[in-house]
């Protein structure tokens, strides 16, 4: 379980830093890394800190990951999660936290 | 770092210390300040915004008393559930607290689903439907809207500070750079959570960490407890989840909410010939895969459309990878069933009830300090609303310490410390060539726990000679890990070196306890082969504390609700 960061987006505000419950993300120069991937817990923490985009949850190939690419953009009351397929055909699914779950 | 580095030493005094900015911890820190007006400091690992259990967000409340069922109805299920080996007045105190800390996060923002008159829609007598993906900012916004607390973020909590058996505070570090902390105060909440990472996870690669429990919850608590001579419990009692293989996402929603089966690979639905308590349906699962029939599934193909839809979202809230995997193989819940699996052992009192033996105002055998949480035993099934409870029943037990003197810690005291985090950093004269790093040691402690432990490998079974080859191995690796000083590059490395030590400690603590229930109480959590049937001389707590270097093992008869136990 992992995240990927892309330079060139992050703008280093250094929010997913900050979150992160195993303080696994550093900022190196003006952008986010993390360290130590795979002491990552996959909670999605700082995708959802994450103002630019720049953070993405990836599942390793050892748990059968295929390469698709998950962020979250927080707008208001809805969390749009935004997951990219291994092929680059992008999906959205927007969540209303202001509605309880169903199951 | 290097070993002539100097130490910055910070020294903090408060009214109520709360060790842990978790789920038990924040709830403590604010009921505390509404029953007085002293200060509170909370000394937490990383950002209370999201540590510990709560960090992607949880799916229902798991204890909640619904409408017709009496808070000695939850300790009767809960109890029995425990195959008996619950604190009856611990659970009673629990239960009655549930529904009040449940309206009071529905006052801190938490959006609870409700029937057509407008109560909260109960499913099964104690579970209740939430949106739960921002449980913890919502408690942590509440937190630092009281000016009375104070937010010490990124310390490590590493050493009670305790004389004469009495708490005077706590040691810690910056996970950041060289300082160390000398917290003091009148009273102490431990409320650190429960241990992962003692046992090999289900993926031991690159996924390691995509566990069930947070990795980053290292049994702190458990291990200070324990070296401060602290009384604790039930250590043999393991948890181990039922989960969806892989991502280790939680089966539960699945099961209540698509009323999705548990079938084995013949298609055949084998749940019911096992039983009904959580170990129980684990055991299922396990039988089923040992005897050839695996693997196995939770039957979901066939759920319609819109079903299969609202299990994304639900999984988002909680357990985004679980939707990740859905999507991007395109094999989601209503396509094909989903696969399922047992993890490796955990160590926590918030399922099970391992932890801190604490009376009924769940002060520790230490005075002056208190547990609530996953870190506090006796009291299984408490989950998120239980924690809330119990910090809430520790931080008014802590109120009677306010009239005392605030303690003062000596001089003598802080340099051990000091001189203690310095000999791990303490280069050996000559790096010899076998010398391992934390990693290599974990995870050969991991291997060991899974071997002669009753880990995922053995099929979770132990014996009386595994047992004692564990604790040989473990007793080799502790020692390795104290007196091999490792080559530690900086803050956090240290904090790596003391989070392996914890565990250790608490590995050979959870060995002691398994050899001394002679008995299987549990199946699907552990199968000791040489006692492999339940024996009622053993319907009693397996107890121990750590004597002159030794660890003693204490058997305590049963508790029932209604009394209140004194230690
Ligand atoms: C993934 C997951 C899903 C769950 N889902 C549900 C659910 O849907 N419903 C439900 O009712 N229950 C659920 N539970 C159970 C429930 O969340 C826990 O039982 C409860 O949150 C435990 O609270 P706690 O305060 O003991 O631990 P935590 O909330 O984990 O708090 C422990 C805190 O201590 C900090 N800490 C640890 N070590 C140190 C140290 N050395 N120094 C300083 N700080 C430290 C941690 O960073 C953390 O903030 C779930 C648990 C998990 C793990
Ligand atoms: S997903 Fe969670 S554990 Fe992983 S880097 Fe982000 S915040 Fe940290
Ligand atoms: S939150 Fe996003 S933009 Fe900010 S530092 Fe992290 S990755 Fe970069």
């Amino acid at each position: 379980m992992s995240i990927e960061i892309t330079r060139g987006v992050c703008t280093g505000c250094g929010k997913c830093a900050a979150v992160c419950p195993g303080s696994l993300i550093k900022l190196a120069g003006d952008a986010a890394v993390i360290e130590r991937p795979e002491r990552c817990w996959g909670c999605a923490s700082c995708v959802k800190e994450c103002p630019a985009g720049a953070m993405a949850l990836y599942l390793g190939e050892d748990i059968g990951g295929l390469g698709g690419r998950m962020t979250v953009k927080c707008e208001g009351g809805l969390l749009h999660w935004r997951i990219t397929m291994p092929d680059g055909t992008p999906k959205t699914i927007a969540i209303d936290s202001r509605v309880s779950n169903r199951y | 770092m290097n070993p002539e580095m100097k130490w910055e030493i910070k020294k903090l005094t408060t009214d109520f210390l709360i060790l842990g900015g978790g789920t038990a911890g924040c709830y403590a820190a604010l009921t505390f300040c509404e029953h007085s007006g002293g200060h509170v400091l909370i000394a937490e690992k990383a950002n209370i915004k999201r540590s510990g259990c709560l960090a992607a967000g949880v799916n229902a409340i798991n204890a909640y008393i619904a409408p017709g069922k009496t808070p000695r109805s939850y300790v009767d299920y809960a109890r029995a559930d425990a195959e008996g080996i619950a604190r009856g007045d611990l659970l009673l105190t629990m239960s009655e607290g549930l529904n009040r800390a449940v309206r009071k996060l529905e006052e801190l923002g938490l959006v609870i689903l409700k029937d057509e008159s407008g109560r909260y829609a109960a499913r099964g007598g104690r579970n209740i439907k939430i949106n739960g993906e921002n449980i913890k900012p919502l408690l942590a916004r509440a937190v630092a809207g009281q000016p009375r607390i104070t937010i010490l973020e990124r310390v490590s909590v590493f050493e009670y500070i305790v004389r004469d058996n009495r708490i005077l505070g706590a040691f810690a570090i910056s996970v950041d750079e060289p300082v160390l902390y000398v917290l003091t105060a009148k009273a102490v909440l431990c409320a650190t959570g429960g241990a992962a990472g003692l046992y090999k996870p289900n993926s031991p690669g690159f996924s390691r960490h995509k566990m069930w429990y947070p990795p980053f919850n290292t049994g702190a608590g458990y291990a200070m407890g324990i070296r401060a001579g602290a009384e604790m419990t039930t250590f043999e009692m393991r948890f181990v989840a039922l989960r969806c293989k892989d991502t280790i996402a939680p089966t539960g929603t699945l099961a209540q909410g698509v009323s999705a089966k548990q079938v084995n690979t013949l298609g055949e639905v084998y749940e019911q010939q096992y039983g009904l308590t959580t170990s129980q349906r684990l055991y299922g699962t396990l039988t089923e895969n040992r005897e050839g029939r695996g693997p196995c599934y939770l039957r979901t193909v066939g759920i319609t459309a819109e079903q299969d839809e609202d299990l994304q979202k639900a999984y988002l809230n909680m357990a985004p990878s679980q939707t990740l995997k859905w999507i991007e193989s395109g094999r989601t819940p209503a396509v094909a069933n989903v696969e399922i699996a047992g993890t490796e052992p955990y160590i926590v009192g918030g399922h099970t009830a391992s932890g801190y033996w604490v009376d009924t105002k769940r002060e520790t055998t230490i005075r002056g300090l208190f547990a609530a949480g996953d870190v506090a035993g006796g009291c299984p099934q408490k989950y998120v609303s239980g924690a809330f409870a119990e910090g809430e029943i520790a931080a008014k037990s802590a109120l009677s310490h306010m009239d005392a003197a605030t303690p003062v810690v000596w001089e003598t005291e802080i340099q051990k410390a000091r001189r203690f985090l310095e000999s791990f950093l303490r280069q050996p004269s000559k790096k010899s060539v076998d010398q391992r790093s934390v990693d290599q040691l974990e995870e050969e402690m991991q291997a060991v726990m899974d071997e002669y432990a009753g880990g995922i490998g053995s099929g979770y079974r132990y014996s009386e000679q595994s047992l004692a080859a564990a604790a040989e191995k473990i007793r080799a690796l502790a020692e390795e890990a104290e007196t091999n000083a490792l080559a530690l590059a900086d803050a956090r490395a240290l904090v790596y070196s003391l989070e392996l030590r914890e565990r250790l400690t608490l590995c050979n603590s959870v060995i002691a306890h398994l050899a001394a229930r002679k008995e299987t109480r549990w199946p699907g959590f552990g199968e000791n082969t040489d006692y492999p049937e339940r024996n009622d001389a053993y319907n009693l707590y397996i107890n121990s504390k750590r004597e002159n270097g030794k660890l003693k093992i204490l058997f305590r008869p049963l508790v029932k609700e209604g009394e209140i136990y004194e230690h």
